[in-house]
């Protein structure tokens, strides 16, 4: 016994130490890799609530919220946010009129009747379509939308709210066609042979067995639809106008809170002034928009989730 | 009486063979819209490719590459943009992907199942969701005033791997899930400890699923615009950054990571917002090599993906 504590560890057992030690290691710096997220999601919020406090000593919470002009440019200043979620609100409603219907066809269409050969080959030609940058959608919606759209509505300004509207539902699109698409296929088959059984074809059966038992995932897809529309920036900066205007009508020109952030970028700022901590106002709610819309998506599915 | 109850049957018959041909006929009215829905799709992909590479034919030459952008839009080129955009990417690909396959791999093959590791969970779930352009906000806080980093390359290429990052954990997670747990078990049984497992067998296996995530995260990297203008990206760039490499010793510096640079889709929106006709052309021109740029990228991604699909059987 003496000899063995005269001895430190044994080389053997030494190489296991170090082993051990350097496996502590590894795995805190993995834990702090992991913890990263949690770091990124504070920053955020830091960063946004401490640059839009001093720009509400300012302007009052009041204001902000009820006011409808947003000049910030002009010697009166107005800050009243409606007028840029009015053109958020628009283009975004847009956007769903175009993209709900054509996303729920398409998924319901690749669940329920597409061949398994069919739906391999469609499938990478909608991941494509996520993949195109929005910087090109956007010189879509002003070059080729608009002039189109403008054919059939002379009195179309260059800049107005339909066209990107309409070109950011076709991006959205296949967001909600996969997500949803992914809800009905986990709907099991035992449910479509039992309708197929009853002497359903496949549309009833899509629509009134596949679809209301798959629908806390439809509507979570169209939850995470208004956000990404909400948050899109690139698509609206290029062909809504960048000019704040309080309205919802889809063929005026308005400015988005996003383009809004977009076009004070892009001039000098000050840091310090009020102009830059009004584009972290903005910013911030954005965030509570888009952040709502997804604790709503995730309730939605939590509540209605089928259990099979 | 018998007679009666015939012709009702045989009307009953017609009744019911009629219904079943209407619900025939909604199936195809449907099958046939939900093609024509498909092709549209598939159409206005097609559309929105070629307008830009009809728009831009007349800049697709050499010079527009190696030219600086200029006033005369025909003289002006997309040097300092294409040079940005692979020195951005590159800092975005070497802080996002060790960061994401590292957090990736602690929450599959280290997190115990608590609390703690759903916070983490609905963290990276939430980044996904948050508008680019937010990331565009926390940067210029963060580190252009927060850690005086200035509107360099650096910033550039740190913000987009924020963006990035999740991509990168998301599908390290889906790729290391695919691994059976024999695989494991065998590594364990010989005596290996839990990083050996991870990084000889677990990360060795998943490198497909992980590998593609890569690249659909810097495809998108590439085209993201929003982020990148709020951080106050220059618009008009005349020069290159210092290189990367030199001719002499240490052959290697990083005084490029601070300088002032412009990126692709920038130098795109700043010719779209010129009333000028001729520059729209530029910007058709930039636009189709970065959607050549991201169909690719997403076509190569698509591949792997389908070939890893194919060929492994555990």
């Amino acid at each position: 016994m003496a000899k063995l504590e005269n001895t430190e560890v044994s080389p053997r057992l030494a190489k296991n130490l170090r082993r051990n030690v350097l496996e502590r290691c590894i795995e805190f710096g993995l834990l702090c890799s992991g913890m990263f997220a949690i770091f990124i999601t504070l920053a955020i919020i830091y960063i946004l609530v401490s640059e839009a406090i001093p720009f509400f000593q300012h302007v009052s919470l009041y204001d902000f919220l009820t006011d409808t002009v947003w000049t910030p440019n002009y010697s009166i200043k107005h800050y009243g946010i409606m007028a840029l979620v009015s053109g958020t609100l628009t283009t975004t409603f847009i956007a769903l009129l175009v993209a709900v219907p054509l996303g729920t066809i398409t998924a319901i269409y690749l669940s329920e009747f597409a061949t398994h050969k069919v739906r391999e080959t469609i499938k990478p030609v909608l991941e494509l379509l996520v993949g195109v940058p929005t910087v090109v959608f956007g010189y879509f919606a002003l070059m080729l939308v608009t002039p189109l759209l403008q054919k059939i509505y002379p009195d179309l300004t260059t800049f107005n709210m339909l066209g990107p509207g309409i070109v950011m539902g076709i991006m959205i699109v296949p967001y909600i066609a996969s997500v949803a698409e992914d809800a009905m296929r986990a709907v099991p088959m035992a449910m479509r042979e039992g309708s197929y059984a009853m002497g359903a074809t496949r549309f009833q059966t899509a629509v009134k067995v596949i679809t209301p038992a798959a629908i806390s995932g439809i509507i979570a897809a169209y939850i995470l639809a208004i956000s990404r529309a909400v948050g899109e920036t690139m698509i609206v900066a290029i062909a809504a106008g960048q000019q704040p205007n309080f309205t919802f009508n889809p063929v005026e020109s308005a400015a988005t809170i996003t383009s809004y952030i977009v076009s004070v970028a892009l001039g000098d700022l000050e840091h310090d002034g009020i102009g830059f901590q009004s584009i972290f106002a903005a910013g911030l709610t954005l965030l509570i928009m888009t952040l709502m819309f997804n604790i709503i998506g995730h309730a939605v599915r939590k509540k209605y989730a089928e259990r099979y | 009486m018998a007679n009666d109850k015939k012709v009702d049957i045989e009307n009953n018959l017609t009744l019911i063979r009629s219904l079943i041909a209407k619900h025939k006929r909604h199936d195809h009215i449907f099958a046939g819209v939900g093609m024509f829905v498909i092709i549209s799709l598939t159409i206005t992909l097609l559309v929105l490719f070629l307008d830009l590479v009809f728009d831009g034919y007349p800049r697709f030459n050499l010079d527009f590459l190696t030219n600086f952008p200029s006033r005369r839009a025909t003289a002006a080129g997309i040097l300092s943009a294409w040079v940005g955009s692979s020195l951005v990417l590159i800092v975005t690909f070497f802080a996002a992907v060790p960061l994401g396959i590292a957090a990736g791999v602690y929450l599959e093959e280290y997190a115990k199942k608590n609390w703690f590791s759903d916070l983490i969970e609905i963290n990276v779930t939430n980044l996904a969701g948050v508008p680019s352009i937010i990331y565009g906000l926390l940067a210029l806080g963060l580190f252009v005033y927060g850690f005086g980093l200035g509107q360099t390359i650096l910033t550039a290429g740190l913000t987009l791997a924020l963006l990035m990052l999740p991509i990168v954990i998301v599908a390290t997670r889906e790729a290391i899930r695919a691994i059976p747990i024999h695989i494991r078990e065998a590594a364990y049984a010989v005596g290996a400890t839990k990083w050996q497992v991870s990084l000889h067998h677990v990360i060795q296996y998943s490198y497909g699923g992980i590998l593609t995530g890569v690249i659909i995260g810097m495809a998108r990297a590439i085209g993201e615009t929003a982020p990148v203008i709020t951080i106050g990206a220059l618009t008009f760039i005349a020069f290159l950054p210092p290189s990367p490499v030199g001719l002499e010793p240490p052959f290697i510096n990083f005084e490029w990571l601070e300088a002032g640079f412009t990126v692709l889709p920038i130098q795109m929106f700043n010719w779209i917002s010129r009333p000028q006709m001729a520059f729209h052309v530029n910007a058709a021109a930039t636009g189709a090599i970065i959607i050549l740029l991201t169909l690719l990228m997403n076509g190569l991604a698509i591949k792997i993906r389908y070939n890893i699909r194919k060929k492994i059987k555990w």
